[in-house]
C-alpha cells in the first residue's frame, strides 16, 4: 500500500504540489491525468524519493519514504521514465535490461548470478524483447524502446511500477500494445501500476481509478465515469468537449472540439 | 555470460602481451641500442642503462598512462560526456601552479608542488560544487573548467615575472616528462596509482548505471551521492599523482578510453581494465618514440601522444562512426 499524506513539495522555492493525500493498494491500477504543469511528473518523483515531501509524508505499508534505503526500494519500485537516457555509445538491448537487476546484486558484485540472468530472460519473454537482445538501443523504433524500458523496469521484480507517459511520441498500434502489456502485468501479476497519461481516452480505457490535477491539487478523483464528465475536463482543461461512451468497452470517450465549429451551425448546443 | 566474460578475457590477454612486447622494444631502444637477444643477460654499463634509466622510466610511462587513461573512463562515465578528460576539473591547471609558484620561491621538490597544486584547486571545485551535500555534476565540470582558467592566467601572470631559467624550469615541466630518476618516488606513485585503479575496477559495474543518468541511477538503488564522491576523489587523485610526477601529458586520458570503447564496447567492467593497459602501452609507446627519433635529443612526450594520439583517433573516427554526444 502506498500513501500519501497531505504532501507538499516542489523545486527550489516554488510548490508544485499542494496538499495531496490519497492511498494505492496492491494490485490498483492508478492513472494520473492533469493539463501541462499540473504536477504529474512531480507527483511520480515524490512517490519514487527523488524529491522529498516538504510537508506530509510518503509510505509505503505504512513506513515512510525516507526510512527506506534506495537500494530496499528499488527493489519493491521500479520507475519507467518517459524516454530512453541518452548516452553517448551504445548499450546493447540486453545489457540495458541487466542493468534491472542492480538492486539485487551486493555491494562491488561485477558479474550478474544464474539467478539474475534468469530473471531477465523471463522479463524479455514478457516484453516480447527476446528478440532484439544484441540490438544496441539508438536503433530500436520507439515501440521496441519502449518495450526495453519497461523490461528493465520488470528485471527489478518490483510490486510497484510507475510510468510516466509511457505512451507519448508512440502510433496508437504501439500505445494499445505498451498499455495492454502494462495492464496483463497487473493483472497478472498484481503488480500496482501508477502511470502519468496525456491521453485522456487511453487512461479512460485501461485504467481502473484515474487521479486529475490541476494546479498542484487533486481535482477530481474516482473511476473513469466519475472524471470524465464534461463539466470536469472543461473546467480543467479550459476547452469545449463531449463525452460519448466506447461502444465496446463502455468507457467514456471524450471528443474534442476545435473552434470553428463550434461557433457554426452544426455547433454544440448543450442546453 | 560465460561467453562474454571469455571474450573479455581474451582481450585482456591480448593487450597484457602488447603490453609486455612494447615495454621490451621500449627497454631495447635509445641512443645506446641494447639487442632483444642481450636483454635477459645484460653485462657491466648495460646492465645500468637498462635498470637504471630505461626500466624506471617505463614503469613510470605504464602507471602514468594507466593512471591518465582510468581517470579518463571514470570521469566520461560519470559526467556522461566523451569531452571530458582527467585534466578538465582543474587538476593540471591546480599542479601547474603549484610547481610555477616552488619554481619562483626556489622549492626543489617539485613533485609535491605539484601534488600539493592539484590537491587544492580539486578541492576548491568540490567545496564550490557542493550543495546541501548534493554534488552536482554540471557545477563540478564548470567550476572545474573557470579554475583551470584562473590557474593557467595566474601561471602566465608569474611566467612573465620570472627569469628566464626559472621560465625554462617552468616550461620544461609544463611540457611533460617521463624522466624521473628517484626510485622510491616511482615505488610510492605507482603503489598508489595501482591500488587507486583496483578500488575503481570495483566501482565498474556502477559506472554503467549511473552513466544512464542520475535519476536512473537512483531509481536502480544505487546510493549517488556516495558514489560520485568516492569516483571523484579516486579520479581526481590518480590524475592528481600522475601529473605530479610527469607534468602535464595531455591526450592519454581523453583518447585511450575512446579507443578502448571502438575496440571492446562501453561496459565499464572491460572498458576500464582495458583502458587501464593501452593507457600504459600508448605512454610508453609514445615516449619511446620522443626520445628516440631524434635522438640524442628528447621531444617532449606530449607532442607525440598529441600528435600520435589525435591522428590516430580522427582515423578511427572516419573508419567507424563513434557517437559523441548526440
Amino acid at each position: 500500500m502506498l500513501q500519501l499524506e497531505k504532501v507538499t513539495t516542489g523545486y527550489d522555492r516554488k510548490a508544485i504540489l499542494n496538499d495531496i493525500s490519497f492511498t494505492v493498494g496492491k494490485g490498483d491500477l492508478l492513472g494520473v491525468i492533469g493539463p501541462n504543469g499540473s504536477g504529474k511528473t512531480t507527483l511520480l518523483k515524490v512517490m519514487s524519493k527523488i524529491l522529498p515531501p516538504w510537508k506530509g509524508r510518503v509510505t509505503l505499508e505504512g513506513r515512510g519514504l525516507d526510512e527506506i534505503k534506495y537500494r530496499e526500494l528499488a527493489r519493491r519500485m521500479a520507475v519507467v521514465p518517459q524516454r530512453m537516457p541518452e548516452l553517448f555509445f551504445s548499450y546493447s538491448v540486453r545489457d540495458f535490461i541487466l542493468l534491472g537487476r542492480t538492486p539485487y546484486l551486493r555491494r562491488f558484485q561485477l558479474l550478474e548470478g544464474e539467478e539474475d540472468l534468469r530473471v531477465v530472460r523471463e522479463v524479455m519473454e514478457e516484453t516480447d524483447t527476446l528478440g532484439l537482445e544484441e540490438r544496441n538501443l539508438e536503433d530500436l523504433s520507439g515501440g521496441e524502446r519502449q518495450r526495453t524500458i519497461i523490461a528493465q523496469a520488470l528485471a527489478q521484480e518490483p510490486e510497484i511500477l510507475l510510468l510516466d507517459e509511457p505512451t507519448s511520441h508512440l502510433d496508437i498500434g504501439h500505445q494499445v500494445e505498451i498499455l495492454d502489456l502494462v495492464r496483463k502485468l497487473n493483472r497478472e501479476k498484481k503488480v500496482m501500476v501508477i502511470m502519468v497519461l496525456h491521453d485522456l481516452n487511453l487512461a479512460s480505457e485501461y485504467c481502473d481509478r484515474l487521479i486529475l490535477l490541476k494546479e498542484g491539487s487533486i481535482f477530481k478523483m474516482g473511476t473513469p465515469v466519475e472524471v470524465l464528465t464534461y463539466e470536469i475536463i472543461e473546467k480543467v482543461y479550459n476547452t469545449l468537449v463531449i463525452v460519448h461512451k466506447n461502444p465496446i468497452s463502455s468507457k467514456p470517450h471524450v471528443l474534442l472540439v476545435p473552434e470553428e465549429e463550434r461557433n457554426s451551425d452544426r455547433g454544440l448546443r448543450r442546453d | 555470460m560465460e561467453s562474454k566474460v571469455g571474450k573479455w578475457i581474451g582481450r585482456l590477454i591480448l593487450l597484457a602481451l602488447i603490453l609486455m612486447a612494447v615495454s621490451l622494444l621500449a627497454l631495447s631502444l635509445g641512443p645506446a641500442h641494447v639487442p632483444l637477444s642481450k636483454i635477459f643477460h645484460p653485462q657491466g654499463i648495460e646492465s645500468i642503462i637498462l635498470f637504471k634509466i630505461r626500466l624506471p622510466r617505463i614503469i613510470l610511462g605504464l602507471v602514468v598512462g594507466a593512471a591518465l587513461a582510468v581517470a579518463g573512463v571514470i570521469f566520461q562515465g560519470m559526467f556522461r560526456n566523451p569531452l571530458v578528460e582527467p585534466y578538465t576539473l582543474g587538476v593540471s591547471g591546480g599542479a601547474a601552479l603549484g610547481v610555477s609558484l616552488s619554481v619562483i620561491a626556489g622549492f626543489r621538490i617539485l613533485p609535491l608542488a605539484g601534488f600539493l597544486g592539484a590537491l587544492g584547486a580539486i578541492s576548491l571545485v568540490y567545496f564550490i560544487a557542493r550543495r546541501q551535500g548534493i554534488l552536482k555534476i554540471s557545477m563540478l565540470l564548470l567550476t572545474g573548467v573557470m579554475i583551470s582558467f584562473i590557474a593557467s592566467a595566474i601561471i602566465l601572470l608569474i611566467m612573465s615575472l620570472a627569469q628566464e631559467h626559472q621560465l625554462h624550469g617552468i616550461l620544461f615541466w609544463i611540457m611533460g616528462s617521463l624522466e624521473e630518476t628517484n626510485p622510491s618516488l616511482i615505488k610510492l606513485v605507482s603503489l598508489i596509482i595501482l591500488i587507486a585503479i583496483a578500488i575503481s575496477f570495483l566501482f565498474s559495474r556502477v559506472l554503467n548505471v549511473l552513466s544512464l543518468g542520475e535519476e536512473e541511477a537512483l531509481h536502480l538503488g544505487v546510493n549517488i551521492e556516495r558514489t560520485k564522491r568516492t569516483l571523484f576523489i579516486l579520479g581526481s587523485l590518480m590524475a592528481g599523482v600522475a601529473v605530479s610526477v610527469s607534468g602535464i601529458i595531455g591526450f592519454v586520458g581523453l583518447l585511450v578510453p575512446h579507443f578502448m570503447r571502438l575496440l571492446v564496447g562501453p561496459d565499464h567492467r572491460i572498458l576500464l581494465p582495458t583502458s587501464c593497459l593501452a593507457g600504459g602501452i600508448f605512454l610508453v609507446l609514445s615516449d619511446t618514440i620522443a626520445r628516440t627519433v631524434i635522438s640524442p635529443l628528447e621531444l617532449p612526450v606530449g607532442v607525440i601522444t598529441g600528435i600520435l594520439g589525435g591522428s590516430l583517433f580522427i582515423y578511427f573516427l572516419t573508419k567507424r562512426t563513434l557517437k559523441l554526444g548526440k
